[in-house]
């Protein structure tokens, strides 16, 4: 088999060998049931709390206020549902370029006499802080902004946006899943009551997350059942990927610094190459705002998955939010809110980078990429290459 | 190379397309899609003796199933007459192709359309009688207006 190159990080990653190690004796040594009062309940109810004191650490939250889940889908759910329930007021505002996890909790929320209001964006990505602050009523019980967008990886101004809930003593939910472990993350400095992240965007398994509930914030549950995680998420705790989760968060603090920095010099030179020798191509999002990982490049004349089936029948694998790509045929709702036009949309791509990334991967990348967006230029009907 | 979304035969057409490009002195030119909707297909036509179809190109914008379609099409009906040619369905695209999934369908409807109306083209340009069902196709075409509908 020849060689691929992973360029879709955002999607999911996989897991770190240093996480696998960790996780190993959880599924057949130390397998016993956190809440069982014995020794294999003793020592599996340790490393639990171990795992979250280092995930606690990690965003400058108390062990008390992170809670683990299955999912980042799950944490937004039960953000969005658990606060909605809980609280006085049918308000909830988010922002148009939120996960579908979010969006479509909005949704349902809508079926149940919720108001669901979306705040814009620019042509960046950006919420502007005004707008919240316009757009909260006395009824509004909760906001949910993303940190960093997963499509277009635009960070958005938290610490912001969080104040002013603060001040109008509206609770703020921010969904972390893409930044977590890439950018530092201080939920008191960004003044934030309800964050999601995930363990499979940062070399840890799938089937763990979190949500990190403000001590005092009232919320209810979404799964009733023997009362774990305080009593918050029932369910038996899944500690091998709980272990692995911590593992690579562990991981991703120590190496963060130098890590950002390689992948934002990367992903800079992608970027810069494609928008100097491919003509007709455009940066979605923003140049500085953004997070290191992500690059997302919009491609006049061609259709985004026309470009991925290119790409993969070369070795690499990216993402597109193509209409054709999509089951509902429907172009991605973050680049129609960034206001590009639906023949903008079809022809974007994203390109995510991760820890496996390298400069050779970069330079084939570069190398071929150019040649595909000139082969399907050729076939299409529109302009050619200047 | 089999991706598990296509098969074999339409990754075949979507890497090395046959026919495409445009023809400068075409008799014909079906236009058919937009780019909004996400693909967009332009079919030409040159005919020779017999009302046969002597050369076909193809330009399209959209998905691996848009470009493979178009390719199959033109090839389907390279050297038919144009009554022949009428004749193809979009069921013999899809045969040619092996499958298409269940929301490609749309790009095979696409194709057909494409030469119908480059054959309808043919005919209005040179103020030949066109039968009812070509005109009827043509006012179907050019009326949907919702994309993939």
């Amino acid at each position: 088999m020849k060689k691929r190159i992973y360029f879709d990080y955002a999607a999911t990653t996989p897991v770190d060998p240093r996480v696998i190690k960790a996780m190993e004796p959880f599924f057949n040594k130390k397998f016993g049931n956190s809440s069982s009062l014995h020794s294999f309940g003793f020592e599996t109810k340790e490393v639990l709390e171990n795992s979250r004191k280092i995930i606690a650490d990690a965003i400058n939250a108390k062990t008390t206020e992170v809670f683990f889940t299955g999912s980042a889908t799950e944490s937004n759910n039960m953000a969005l549902k658990g606060v909605a329930f809980a609280n006085k007021g049918k308000h909830i505002l988010v922002s148009s370029i939120e996960h579908d996890c979010v969006l479509n909790s909005g949704e349902w929320l809508k079926k149940q006499g919720f108001e669901v209001e979306k705040i814009s964006v620019d042509k960046y990505g950006l919420v502007n802080p005004e707008e919240v602050e316009k757009k909260i009523r006395k009824d509004t019980v909760l906001v949910s902004v993303m940190h960093a967008n997963n499509e277009v990886g635009t960070i958005e101004p938290i610490k912001e946006i969080g104040s002013i809930c603060r001040k109008k003593g509206v609770y703020f939910h921010t969904d972390a899943a893409q930044s977590f472990g890439k950018i530092p993350i201080d939920v008191k400095k960004m003044n934030v009551d309800l964050m999601t992240a995930s363990s499979q965007k940062i070399y840890g398994p799938k089937g763990a997350a979190m949500l990190f509930i403000r001590e005092g914030v009232k919320i209810d549950p979404l799964l009733h059942g023997g009362g774990q995680e305080q009593g918050m998420r029932s369910s038996t705790v899944n500690i091998p990927a709980i272990v692995g989760f911590s593992k690579a968060t562990e991981i991703c603090l120590l190496e963060m610094k130098k890590e950002e920095e390689r992948l934002t010099n990367l992903r800079n030179k992608i970027i810069n190459t494609i928008l100097k020798e491919v003509p007709n191509s455009y940066l979605n999002g923003h140049l500085k705002k953004r997070i290191p990982n992500n690059v997302n490049i919009r491609f006049s004349f061609v259709e985004g998955e026309s470009i991925l089936f290119s790409l993969d029948s070369l070795g690499i694998a990216i993402s597109t939010a193509s209409a054709c790509s999509s089951p509902k045929l429907e172009p991605s709702h973050v680049l129609i809110a960034l206001g590009l036009k639906h023949e903008e949309a079809h022809g974007s791509i994203r390109l995510s980078l991760g820890r496996w990334t390298t400069s050779e991967d970069v330079d084939y990348l570069l190398k071929v990429l150019p040649e595909v967006i000139k082969k399907l230029r050729s076939i299409s009907p529109y302009k050619k290459d200047e | 190379m089999n991706n598990g979304f296509y098969t074999k035969e339409v990754i075949k057409h979507f890497q090395k397309p046959h026919n495409y490009g445009k023809i400068e002195d075409f008799d014909g030119l079906g236009r058919v899609g937009n780019m909004a909707c996400g693909d967009e297909m332009q079919i030409y036509i040159k005919l020779g003796k017999n009302n046969k179809i002597k050369d076909i190109k193809f330009e399209t914008f959209g998905c691996v199933a848009a470009i493979a379609t178009s390719s199959v099409v033109t090839d389907l009906a390279k050297k038919k007459t144009i009554e022949e040619a009428l004749k193809i369905t979009k069921q013999d695209v899809i045969d040619t192709l092996g499958v298409l999934p269940p929301i490609k369908i749309h790009c095979s409807v696409l194709a057909i359309d494409a030469l119908s109306e480059a054959v309808y083209d043919y005919f209005s340009r040179n103020k030949l009688p066109i039968s009812k069902e070509l005109e009827d196709r043509h006012k179907l075409i050019i009326k949907r207006s919702s994309c993939h509908s």
